[in-house]
């Protein structure tokens, strides 16, 4: 197994409050790695320092064995790593088609051909591909905030996958969806990950999700990985058990 | 095609024939003040696409327009042709603001509106102070109205023609740039610049694009304006125009793309007619304004949206 | 051409002014997130207040006094009220663009409904000179100077010593933590918009017998303010005394060294190079990248 992400002695110190701290650990291809912790863990944080949404106090974050730490957003994004976020994240005045070209346009083409080539970027067939994939087909021409918000949520997720990314870090993709939404949400993106062999890596507070969906899990409290392992093995871990009933 | 389809290209149309025929029943003056009003429009234009599609705030819009009108005045009168003059004003304002924007928009983005309004006061400072170049206070007088491929624009109600004709032309060219990809990632920067840089798009980069490339047109704007008046002193490109241009481009309606011909008309035309008030127009505008910005911050043209469109709240973003 | 000591004296003095608005400048942006395009007008129309009571043959103590209430209920409370309030709600920049069309309508009324011409103001200080350390100071200088000075240490204290001026910080520095600390956010904000008003109307009263009352007199002000404010640290009141006093030295060097046309320059270009080299401002803390 090959390391997509390898993270090592990433550190965040908000004044002298160490938000994460010293956290290392890998990511393998095509797993499903789930992260848990209690609120506050810095699991959020942790995403964001990886993701060059914040800068790191100390440690390294490399992708495919090269360094990326602190690279732009949108740099790390055109490496082929994709993400969500906690809060629903489209955009609410375009259309649901309109939201989806965006997610791909920026790897199509020069920027010049952008300017002056097609406006769908030419992305049309694969934008018909991920709306079909994301069952959002009687809503893709409507406004993507008129929308309820399990589809959102899928078009939040549909919009991370459209550049094809090796890599896609989930924030709490279950965060308020209804069961019934879930189960699909769900079974979408262990199809994604079968059969285009995706790398996810995802936050949950959603025990049960994040337990059927995860090949392994790293448990984060006060910064610090405590536990790791098969889900079974994290479940009965004394030691998560403590940090979640707190003391 | 269904009559509603037609419906718009059909109304865009009727409103250039009727423009080009305005100057028919008008005198010199009002010809000339209608020019004033397709190159103030164009200024605006090019302001819209950096505050109204990017939602970037540029107070020096009048210093372009200003730095385009010099350009071109100064140049035509060492004898460059005006086809070329318009192109070089143009370019000219998209470099200055390219080079004004890099710094500034590394940092934060109400920086740039920081930036621009010294960038705004430096620019009157140097037209009114360098005597050599730009006439100091007695400015530039004399200058001509170009021979276009052998069309004399030299009467009023052809040099008109000829800034309708421009209008158009920059009007195509911005809408063409608000429907390509580039318009959607300057809208994504604007809605939500995190996530946007999520999805690949170079925030900094669009930021900066849709700054100069707003700024150039500012230019190009300038470079109709010298032949328009045939003379030009600092006075009118002050700080004072960059902020009018800035609050026409709010009451018109920021990120709607006929906005700014409203903005314009009201900032340009409605003074005209309302004379006799003279400084009261002045007290009243700018109280209107705030009672718009309070209560319709989408301007005139999101209230017309509204109005037309009441029923239909799932429609994908047209404007 | 003055003595290098006179010019920086006299800049302690334009700088304290400077200091005063651009401190009103901060403290806005930090409590509620406005930038208020308006701050020149601001501190030019206190003056405007005064000089009506003054029609009404007033002293000078109590229409200074007069000006400074009316400038706290209209330019504080009302301003907050009428302006702020609705429109912060559609962002930070609509707001800001909201106070450029204050400003607009602040000076045109001026100019339209008192007067286009500058109006002559009494001084508070008499007109002698005085000698110090061989440069030739106005008492009018030096009042100004002290009370402005006055007016800034006693901010501090109130700010550092007060329980009142405490909550007033943890609001400036996180508005989220400070309301689950208990803290009346709303009334705090409040508050600030009242001190700005007052600092701005204490401004007006000492620099307007020099300059002269003038509906234009807010564009030098409130550029001045923006440009201490920034210099010093956006995020700092301390960061806005050092860019004012700063400024008003730099100001005055200027006027007697560089062209009297290229004055207004100078200020500009200091303003470009900090945001260029130093974009938190001289004292300013770093904040995180949004982008």
């Amino acid at each position: 197994m090959t390391a997509v992400l390898e993270v090592s002695n990433l550190s965040k110190h908000y004044g002298g409050i160490a938000a994460v701290d010293g956290v290392t650990f890998e990511v393998f291809e095509g797993e499903i790695l789930g992260i848990i912790g209690p609120n506050g863990s810095g699991k959020s944080t942790l995403f964001n320092c990886i993701l060059g949404q914040a800068s790191p106090s100390a440690g390294e974050v490399k992708l495919d064995g090269k360094p990326v730490t602190g690279m732009r957003p949108c740099d790390l994004n055109r490496h082929g790593v994709g993400r969500t976020f906690q809060m629903l994240q489209v955009f609410p005045a375009l259309s649901v088609r309109e939201n989806l070209i965006l997610a791909g346009q920026e790897h199509q083409g020069t920027a010049v051909g952008r300017l002056f080539g097609r406006a769908d970027a030419g992305l049309s067939a694969t934008v018909e591909r991920m709306i079909e994939f994301f069952r959002l087909t009687p809503v893709a021409d409507l406004r993507a905030g008129g929308l309820s918000f399990g589809q959102q949520k899928l078009l939040d997720c549909a919009m991370a996958f459209m550049a094809g990314p090796r890599l896609v870090l989930l924030d709490e993709p279950a965060g308020g969806v209804n069961p019934t939404m879930l189960g699909s949400l769900g079974e979408r993106l262990r199809a994604l990950n079968a059969e285009h062999r995706a790398t996810f890596v995802v936050i949950e507070h959603n025990m049960e999700f994040v337990m059927s969906l995860c090949t392994r899990i790293l448990v984060l409290a006060e910064g610090k990985i405590i536990a790791e392992g098969p889900p079974e093995q994290v479940r009965r871990d004394p030691k998560v058990i403590e940090a979640y009933l707190g003391n | 095609m269904t009559l509603q389809r037609l419906a718009v290209p059909g109304a865009i149309l009727a409103g250039i024939i009727a423009l080009a025929l305005a100057p028919y029943g008008l005198k010199n003056y009002g010809i000339s003040i209608l020019g004033l009003w397709a190159v103030t429009t164009i200024a605006a234009i090019g302001l819209n696409l950096t505050l109204g599609y990017a939602g970037q705030v540029s107070l020096a819009q009048g210093a372009f327009v200003g730095i385009g009108a010099y350009a071109t005045a100064i140049l035509m009168a060492k004898g460059v042709p005006f086809g070329a003059t318009l192109l070089l004003s143009g370019l000219l304002c998209f470099a200055i603001g390219w080079l004004l924007g890099y710094p500034a928009l590394r940092v934060q983005h109400h920086y740039l509106a920081f930036v621009t309004l010294a960038f705004a006061t430096l620019a009157f400072l140097v037209f009114r102070n360098e005597q050599w170049l730009t006439g100091g206070i007695y400015g530039i007088s004399g200058i001509r109205r170009p021979v276009i491929l052998g069309w004399n624009t030299a009467p009023e109600r052809a040099y008109f023609h000829f800034c309708l004709i421009m209008l158009v032309l920059v009007s195509g060219f911005v809408w063409w740039i608000v429907r390509s990809p580039w318009g959607r990632a300057f809208l994504a920067l604007r809605e939500n610049p995190v996530r946007a840089a999520s999805l690949g798009v170079d925030t900094r980069r669009y930021t900066l694009m849709a700054f100069a490339i707003g700024a150039g047109i500012g230019g190009v704007a300038g470079a109709l304006y010298a032949p328009l008046v045939t003379y030009i002193d600092p006075v009118p490109f002050a700080l004072s125009f960059s902020l009018n241009l800035l609050l026409m481009v709010i009451v018109g309606g920021g990120g709607y793309f006929f906005g700014p011909f409203v903005g314009a008309m009201i900032a340009v035309l409605l003074p005209e007619w309302l004379r006799f008030a003279q400084g009261l127009y002045l007290v009243a505008y700018a109280a209107a304004v705030m009672v718009l910005l309070v209560f319709w911050p989408s301007g005139i043209m999101g209230i017309l949206d509204r109005l037309l469109r009441p029923a239909d709240p799932n429609q994908g973003a047209a404007r | 051409m003055e003595s290098l000591l006179y010019l920086v004296l006299a800049g302690l003095m334009t700088g304290a002014i400077y200091a005063l608005v651009a401190i009103g400048f901060t403290l806005l942006w930090q409590t509620s997130q406005t930038i208020n395009f308006a701050q020149g007008e601001f501190a030019m129309l206190p003056a405007f207040f005064m000089l009506v009571a003054l029609n009404l043959k007033l002293p000078l103590w109590l229409a200074i006094l007069l000006g400074v209430g009316v400038s706290i209920l209209l330019l504080g409370l009302a301003f907050k009220r009428l302006l702020v309030d609705p429109m912060l709600r559609h962002g930070v920049l609509p707001l800001a663009i909201a106070t450029m069309a204050l400003a607009i309508f602040l000076k045109e009324s001026v100019k339209e409904f008192y007067s286009a011409e500058a109006q002559r103001f009494p001084s508070l200080f008499p007109e002698q000179k005085v000698d110090v350390g061989g440069a030739m100071i106005s008492i009018q200088s030096i009042g100004v100077f002290l009370v402005a000075i006055a007016a800034v240490v006693a901010l501090q204290l109130f700010l550092s010593r007060t329980r009142t001026g405490r909550s007033m910080q943890a609001v400036a520095q996180n508005p989220t933590v400070a309301r689950i600390l208990g803290v009346p956010v709303e009334r705090m904000i409040l508050l600030t918009f009242a001190i700005n008003a007052a600092l701005v109307a204490l401004a007006s009263a000492l620099v307007t017998p020099i300059y002269l009352a003038k509906f234009s007199n807010g564009e030098v002000l409130g550029m001045a303010a923006f440009v201490a404010a920034i210099v010093g640290g956006f995020n700092q009141i301390r960061g806005a005394i050092a860019g004012g006093f700063l400024l008003g030295i730099v100001d005055n060097i200027a006027a007697a060294y560089v062209s009297t046309q290229y004055r207004a320059a100078i200020p500009l270009l200091i303003l470009i190079v900090v945001i260029m080299v130093r974009p938190q401002g001289l004292l300013g803390r770093a904040e995180e990248r949004t982008v």
